[in-house]
């Protein structure tokens, strides 16, 4: 099938070949940083996880948040979502890649990754991400190919993609509460010790991921001639327009419950992302912007929800996408480190070959995507002409 | 060979190191239990006797010194397996208006407390580092990956990262202990090579005012365990309850 | 069927035969370059030449098996010098102090005349030295 991918007009290849340069670039400076060492990002002693794992925190979520297409799809036997569950699918696939190479370019001694294999620490939950993220990858992989070759073939889905399929619903779930649970678990960063972070982080994934999925969606249809039902990006944007309201709830609850309380050792990160200290308000804009994206996307989805308008749905996915990248990625992990254990304000900002790195993996994401869509496209848009 | 048979013969093997590995795990784990307890290393640091030497980095210096710990211009990269931190944000959790004054400009020493419940060693994915018999917390740098877990969950900002290649940035190195690699973590190990000679820590050693006391716990007749019996003594973000094994007595 | 098609599709067959195998070959040259080029500047004999200046009493273990498995034993000394605790190593020819540094390289102190003869050879470069210290080598008498 993957023959597929290899055919196509001269808009495509263009493409491609820009994805491509950005990957060299993007490798280019990951083996600078192999040489130089991570000292070359704008991490330091203070600030120790900085843009990577904002990143990984975020797509995780996108990964994640295929669920939302593939439960009603198989489960309740919403046929509406035929079209749009694969392209889920293969989101998911793309976002577990790059979560995974997130995680590979944040680490200090690389070549000895395997060391999470060799001597298990299952009390760890870095070692479970890793587990449940490389789960994930394989299901949906085998789910996602197979049931578009079955597609292909005009025969009828194996039978035995249903039993994965169950499974990859709650792992799905796992996925994500186990990247929450790396943070919240943590006895010492008291911004991120909070029961509600898993709940936070899927209500969060459930609105960015398919936010990103619409838009890719329409960009399938628009440049692939990838047809989805006009239905089902409606209902999916109803579900992003809920699990928004829950996440800007869960986010007030969260204010609440630390300002009521008024503990500095809770308010002070809240008081430095919101606020800020003098000299240093460089999460300041993050917060706010964040805080008006989102509501700004919800009170659009809110008033389009009767109707299809592509543009203020567009606009705001691209809102959500925004907010929760702001808030999930950089506010959250950033500020779960300021103040630090010795109530000192670090300053962090990513530093060019940091950004390069993350874009090189961006393109690589996007590559794999673009990839995988241009097969299905191949397979379902038989009629129109590609791109 | 067919293509089921394959898969047949894959998974079996993949079930087998599977099981093989977890049995390998159970099998540790059990052993380390059976090893009695020996010692249990401790450290009381005496805020009245390092104070009475103003501006004093002996202990600290010779630390960095004999371990080849590096010293970097950028603040951002710099390393550190013991500091002083005033007082106020060391004991922020027992500042009150009142003690304030009295501990204005107070420095106070601050390492790697060897806590008793460490989240350091809980969440490290691949036991790089671990909870010794006698107590101290023990890094393995062949081992770490560098994913700087154990700095996020320390909640006393005692360990660091090599963000660079350290050795060009050793003043002085020490033949007789290696330096680490860029790419790891690293902290205070309670000097374990001095300890394994029969020597007391270097910055205990070394301190003129003989403001730091260590020693073992489950001795009732050493010295730490007879001054923390007979002066009050506090300790560094006692309600986390990671029972840390470094006191401070005033 | 038509035997002209059949003609066709074999002659087709064919030239993609050919094409493959051309392949291979470059392929094998490609990878067997170094080896030619070894046996045409008459370097297939060469054997890295080990000095030890500072020999004093026995290796840890025997010549022979330290040349095949001297990794082996300094992985089993790391583990049990930094993850055990034990410090001293016992074999047939007397107890060691596990150290890398004060151990080993006080005999073979040399490294650029000892490791590094068969380690530059071989293409290996161990990390060892990233952290791992080498004694100053004092002027022979």
């Amino acid at each position: 099938m993957i023959e597929k991918a290899l055919k196509g007009g001269s808009r495509y290849w263009l493409w491609i070949g820009f994805l491509f340069v950005l990957i060299i670039v993007g490798f280019l400076s990951y083996l600078k940083q192999l040489a130089h060492g991570l000292g070359i990002t704008g991490m330091g002693r203070d600030v120790s996880w900085g843009l990577y794992i904002a990143n990984f925190t975020f797509f995780v979520g996108v990964a994640a948040s295929a669920v939302v297409v593939v439960l009603p799809y198989y489960i309740h036997d919403y046929k509406r979502f035929k079209g749009i569950t694969i392209l889920g699918e293969f989101l998911a696939i793309s976002a577990v890649i790059m979560t995974i190479l997130f995680i590979f370019v944040d680490l200090g001694a690389p070549s000895r990754v395997l060391n999470i294999i060799l001597y298990p620490s299952p009390s760890s939950l870095l070692f479970w991400d890793m587990v449940v993220l490389t789960g994930y990858l394989i299901l949906n992989i085998i789910i996602g190919w197979w049931s578009l070759d079955a597609e292909d073939k005009e025969m009828e889905q194996p039978r035995w993609i249903r039993p994965l399929v169950y499974i990859s619903i709650p792992w799905a779930i796992s996925i994500h509460t186990v990247t929450a649970f790396i943070y919240s678990g943590l006895i010492a960063r008291s911004f991120w010790h909070t029961a509600l972070l898993a709940p936070r982080f899927l209500a969060s994934a459930f609105a960015s991921g398919p936010s990103l999925l619409i838009i890719l969606s329409l960009i399938a249809k628009r440049w692939a001639g990838l047809e989805v039902e006009r239905d089902a990006i409606k209902k999916v944007s109803v579900i992003i327009a809920y699990a928004l309201a829950i996440h800007i709830f869960f986010v007030l609850v969260e204010i609440f419950t630390v300002f009521y309380g008024d503990m500095p050792a809770h308010t002070d990160h809240f008081r430095f992302l919101f606020l800020g200290v003098t000299g240093k308000r460089f999460l300041v804009p993050w917060a706010w912007g964040s805080v008006i994206c989102a509501l700004i996307a919800f009170i659009t989805l809110l008033k389009n929800s009767d109707r299809l308008n592509e543009k203020p749905l567009v606009f705001a996915c691209i809102l959500t996408i925004l907010s929760i990248w702001a808030e999930k990625g950089i506010g959250l992990v950033i500020a779960g480190f300021i103040p630090t254990p010795l109530d000192e304000i670090p300053r962090y900002y990513p530093t060019l070959f940091e950004v390069l790195i993350c874009i090189g993996i961006y393109a690589t994401g996007f590559l794999v995507l673009t990839v995988l869509y241009k097969i299905a496209a191949s397979i379902r848009g038989k009629n129109r002409p590609f791109s | 060979m067919n293509r089921r048979d394959f898969l047949k013969f894959a998974g079996v093997l993949a079930f087998g190191i599977a099981a093989h590995q977890s049995v390998n795990l159970i099998s540790q784990s059990r052993a380390r239990d059976e090893k009695k307890s020996t010692k249990a290393w401790a450290m009381a640091i005496s805020f009245s006797a390092c104070a009475r030497r103003e501006g004093c980095r002996d202990c600290i210096d010779i630390c960095h010194l004999i371990h080849n710990v590096p010293e970097f211009d950028n603040p951002k990269d710099g390393l550190r397996w013991i500091w002083a931190s005033p007082y106020e944000s060391v004991f922020a959790d027992q500042t009150n208006p009142f003690n304030r004054g009295m501990l204005k400009n107070l420095s106070v020493l601050c390492l790697c407390n060897h806590c008793d419940n460490p989240p350091c060693v809980k969440v490290c994915p691949t036991k790089a580092t671990w909870k010794r018999e006698d107590g101290i917390v023990m890094m393995d740098y062949h081992r770490c990956i560098g994913c700087r877990y154990c700095m996020a969950a320390c909640p006393y900002g005692a360990r660091s990262f090599n963000w660079r290649d350290p050795r060009p940035f050793i003043k002085n190195i020490n033949k007789d202990y290696p330096n680490r690699m860029k790419g790891v973590v690293e902290k205070c190990n309670f000097c374990e090579e001095r300890l394994s000679q029969g020597l007391i820590p270097a910055c205990v050693d070394i301190c003129p005012e003989k403001a730091l006391i260590f020693g073992d716990l489950n001795d009732p007749d050493s010295e730490v365990s007879k001054v923390l019996r007979a002066r009050f003594s506090i300790q560094r973000r006692p309600y986390l309850a990671t029972g840390p094994r470094v006191f401070y007595i005033f | 069927m038509n035997p002209l098609i059949l003609k066709e599709r074999l002659k087709k067959r064919n030239s993609f035969m050919v094409k493959i195998i051309i392949g291979l070959i470059c392929l094998l040259i490609i990878l067997f370059s170094p080896v030619g080029y070894n046996v045409i500047t008459g370097r297939t004999g060469y054997i890295p030449l080990l000095k030890t200046p500072q020999y004093q009493g026995d290796c840890v273990e025997g010549t022979i098996y330290m040349r095949k498995r001297h990794m082996e034993v300094l992985e089993r000394w790391r583990n049990a010098y930094v993850r055990d605790g034990i410090k001293r190593y016992v074999s047939i020819n007397g107890i060691y102090n596990i150290s890398l540094t004060g151990t080993c390289l006080k005999c073979h102190s040399n490294k650029a005349e000892f490791c590094d003869r068969c380690h530059d050879y071989g293409g290996i470069k161990p990390g060892c030295w990233d952290c791992h210290h080498i004694p100053e080598i004092k002027a022979e008498k």
